[in-house]
């Protein structure tokens, strides 16, 4: 039953002392020191309960918290909320603040702030947010430092939809009854994080101080963080090599970079820290026009592809081949069949029982720099060699969003991020009521399947974890047959850094939220 | 003089009013818009999302009206507001103008400086040893590609030597005032600004040379050797000063691009100016940031324009400005 995972969970997370979850390091941490990391591209904003952007989330995490972490396993961990109840029905959660909390400003964080964040604030700037809270039926607030969630039914992925990055806790009393999208106080950021923004030159760097009233004793260990706005990728490669920045968080340099700055003295690297976005990249397949309306013909496409090579190739092996749309770190990834191994006469096999004419596609790659550009061209290779002729149509971002949600393409590369729970990060992607004209971040494919709406649907409101798991396992099930888009690798962004500097993740958020246990070793 | 600096002034601003027209209406063409970037950014977004951000930018309105809005904001001098950056755009564009001048400006007299002395060199020397390695250099630096050298100069020069900084406009949160700060200023300066200048040399090269043997020929030029002038006087006071105005015409056209060339070299070496907040808005389809930006540039060169007229009366009293 959930109820009893799930106290089990609480009770754990209750008796762990902060101290613990911080003491990843071996040795004793030292005060003091600036740590340099990059920050690319430039956040547009640091108040992280409007702007969501990664730069943004990987600064402004710094400044606010959400009421619980997450370690790699994606188990929760205190964070504002000191400890939590689930009752057994699965339809009451309180969670018990910490005391003696105080926003930057120094006015106090209460039961007050969580409240006004959960109804009003993200209820009006955060799509995701609004979708979280559907199931939920009222935010209260007994006492100063208790806040009770009630759910109209049971949802599981609700606990793990608490932290900094998907509910920022805001001040109410700086945000209520003013238009959040314009509050002046966007500009100078007041959370209760480890650090406070001291300075932002814009187009060159973003400078923390450690939050002198931060409610964690002894922390942060660091007296500041600089965060450089440096717009090329080699220059940023550059920029660690000289050691004017220490940490390359994942995805700063060209993964062509990578194995030579590792190989250098010093230079310590970790995978660790993407396990709650969980980032997966596939190809969206048109399903609305033929030939890709065909099952078999989206299969060929599967078999066609050697995704080990592009993994070793493009991707240095750093990540794995996907074997479906849930990604292997989420809960309730199952590895079911059929996984769709390199076999080129396999696909042509399909493609000649089908009967495919041979008509050309257009492959739209993203817009994200050198190593997308590059994997369109070997997609492209791996087509052409079964018989499918593909024409690449690079464009700019915005132009990549306009097709894509106009649905103006036949395949298109993508990814995003699954956020801790396939009810959150995967159902959108294949169920039918995503599917909407003007927007790229839903059901772009067009896939539709009674079946696997039913599925989606129950997965997320079943009481149990055992029945949410057979409901997730049919689903993987049916789409791995369906391929209703082709997945290719579960992403992997190492973050390079100077051995030098100790406690850089202790999140699955990454270093986003996890700087206020760093230290550097002298 | 008066009559001519009005009349000029009221043709700037009627060319200044087209030319933002023309933009708004060539930028709005470019597939996608701002809330989509947004919405993109922000990994995932229903609809309520990306009305909202079209209603807040304005984009929900027919763009006959978003075009008479942005017009009668700009007739008073309103560049607009970026909503992706939560700033007003004249604020944006003042805060990265000085870097990108102090960049432009020093890259703009080494090229010029460089350039006429090397060109000058070149043609007393015509056909010499020295006269081809000027001319080889010059073309060397005008022939590689800006950011290759860009990045071989910070390799060379900081990764292998450490003696210049890598990149960035100041020393990042040091806290340093005053003249410390100016002079570390100058210290990260150094490299870009030598890059760009170098590029750029080769023109002025080219132009001051060819320029300065043609007037050698002149019947003028050979009057003054029969005089018994020395040569360096008739160099410099009578063939340069002849030659130089195709120069100043080339150094007008330059200045007025000042602000939006150097995308690349504020690319590489991280420098905070307005080419890489144009090469950034342009990304986004932040529109007003954009054209904010491109207004600016078109007025430089217009100003700049009058200014090379205005030059040209210096260098030549022969010419009178109507």
């Amino acid at each position: 039953m959930l109820s009893t995972t799930a106290m089990r969970r609480a009770a754990i997370a209750a008796a762990c002392s902060i101290a613990a979850t911080s003491g990843m390091a071996q040795e004793t941490p030292v005060k003091g020191g600036r740590l340099d990391l990059v920050v690319q591209p430039e956040p547009t904003s640091l108040m992280i309960g409007i702007t969501t952007n990664g730069p943004s989330l990987l600064v402004g995490g710094s400044i606010y918290e959400g009421l619980l972490r997450y370690d790699e396993n994606l188990e929760p961990m205190p964070s504002l909320a000191k400890s939590w109840e689930i009752s057994e029905d699965g339809l009451t959660y309180t969670f018990h603040l910490q005391e003696g909390v105080t926003f930057s400003d120094g006015e106090p964080f209460t039961s007050k702030d969580v409240v006004f964040t959960m109804k009003d604030f993200l209820m009006e700037t955060k799509s995701k947010w609004r979708a979280i809270m559907e199931p939920v039926a009222d935010v209260t607030a007994p006492d100063d430092t208790t806040v009770v969630v009630t759910m109209k039914e049971p949802f599981g992925p609700f606990i793990r939809s608490l932290s900094y990055n998907v509910a920022p806790m805001v001040p109410a009393h700086v945000y209520e009854g003013t238009e959040y999208a314009t509050n002046p106080a966007n500009d100078t950021p007041i959370g209760t994080g480890p650090y406070v923004l001291a300075e932002w030159k814009r187009g060159s760097y973003i400078e923390l101080d450690a939050n002198p009233n931060y409610w964690r004793e002894g922390l942060p260990y660091l007296d500041d963080v600089v965060y450089h706005v440096v717009p090329d990728a080699a220059s940023r490669a550059t920029a660690f090599e000289t050691r004017v920045v220490s940490v390359l968080p994942g995805g700063s340099v060209e993964n062509f970079d990578i194995p030579r700055l590792a190989a250098e003295e010093g230079v310590c690297t970790t995978e660790k820290g993407w396990e709650y976005n969980a980032p997966l990249s596939w190809m969206w397949i048109n399903n609305r026009t033929a030939p890709m309306d065909n099952k078999k013909f989206r299969q060929a496409i599967m078999y066609a592809m050697n995704r080990e090579m592009m993994l070793k190739v493009l991707w240095n092996g750093y990540g794995k081949v996907a074997t479906g749309p849930i990604t292997s770190t989420i809960p309730f990834y199952d590895a079911v069949e059929p996984t769709y191994e390199y076999n080129p006469e396999k696909a042509k096999e399909l493609l000649e029982e089908i009967g495919y004419d041979g008509k050309e596609l257009r492959l739209l790659p993203l817009p994200y720099g050198e190593t997308w550009q590059r994997w369109a061209e070997v997609v492209k290779q791996n087509l052409k060699a079964v018989g499918i002729p593909v024409e690449i149509e690079s464009t700019d971002v915005a132009g990549w969003n306009q097709k894509t949600s106009q649905w103006d393409y036949d395949l298109a590369f993508t990814y995003l991020y699954e956020n801790g729970d396939p009810a959150i990060g995967v159902a959108r992607n294949y169920i039918s009521s995503q599917i909407a004209l003007g927007n790229p971040f839903n059901n772009v494919e067009g896939y539709s399947n009674p079946k696997v709406d039913e599925l989606f649907a129950k997965a997320a409101t079943a009481p149990s974890d055992e029945e949410r798991q057979a409901a997730y396992t049919e689903v993987q099930k049916i789409l791995q047959e369906d391929v209703p888009v082709a997945w290719l690798t579960e992403l992997s962004f190492p973050t390079l850094y100077d051995c030098s500097v100790q406690g850089l993740v202790s999140t699955a958020n990454g270093i986003g939220n996890s700087l206020g246990e760093t230290w550097i070793k002298k | 003089m008066l009559r001519f600096i009005l009349g000029r002034m009221v043709k700037i601003a009627l060319i200044l009013l087209a030319i933002t027209i023309l933009n708004f209406c060539l930028i709005h063409m470019a597939p996608g818009d701002p809330a989509l970037v947004m919405a993109g950014e922000a990994g995932d977004a229903d609809p309520k999302f990306i009305e909202d951000l079209r209603a807040q930018f304005g984009l929900d309105k027919p763009f006959i009206v978003q075009l008479w809005t942005y017009v009668s904001h700009f007739a008073t001098g309103d560049l607009g507001f970026s909503y992706r950056q939560q700033m007003p755009v004249s604020e944006l564009i003042l805060d990265r103008l000085p870097a990108t001048l102090l960049l432009s400006i020093s890259a703009f007299l080494i090229s010029l400086i460089l350039g006429v002395v090397a060109g000058v060199i070149a043609a007393a020397r015509q056909g010499k040893a020295s006269d081809s390695i000027i001319s080889t250099i010059a073309l060397l630096f005008y022939a590689t590609p800006l950011f290759w050298m860009a990045l071989m100069a910070v390799l060379l020069f900081s990764v292998q030597l450490g003696w210049m900084p890598a990149f960035g406009y100041e020393t990042a949160a040091s806290d340093m005032t005053g003249l410390a700060r100016m002079l570390d200023i100058a210290h990260h300066l150094i490299l870009p600004s030598v890059v760009l200048g170098l590029f750029f040399m080769a023109t002025y090269v080219r132009i001051t040379r060819a320029s300065m043997l043609e007037v050698n020929r002149l019947d003028f030029v050979k009057t003054a050797r029969a005089k018994g002038l020395k040569p360096s006087v008739i160099q410099r006071r009578h063939v340069l000063r002849n030659a130089i105005l195709p120069v100043v015409t080339l150094a007008g056209l330059h200045a007025g691009q000042l602000v939006g060339g150097a995308v690349l070299i504020e690319t590489v070496f991280a420098w905070p100016g307005i080419g890489r907040l144009m090469f950034e808005a342009l990304q986004s389809r932040d529109y007003n940031v954009l054209l904010g930006v491109f207004t600016v540039s078109a007025a430089l060169v217009l100003m700049f324009n009058l200014i090379t007229d205005f030059t040209y009366r210096i260098v030549d009293p022969r010419i009178r400005l109507k």
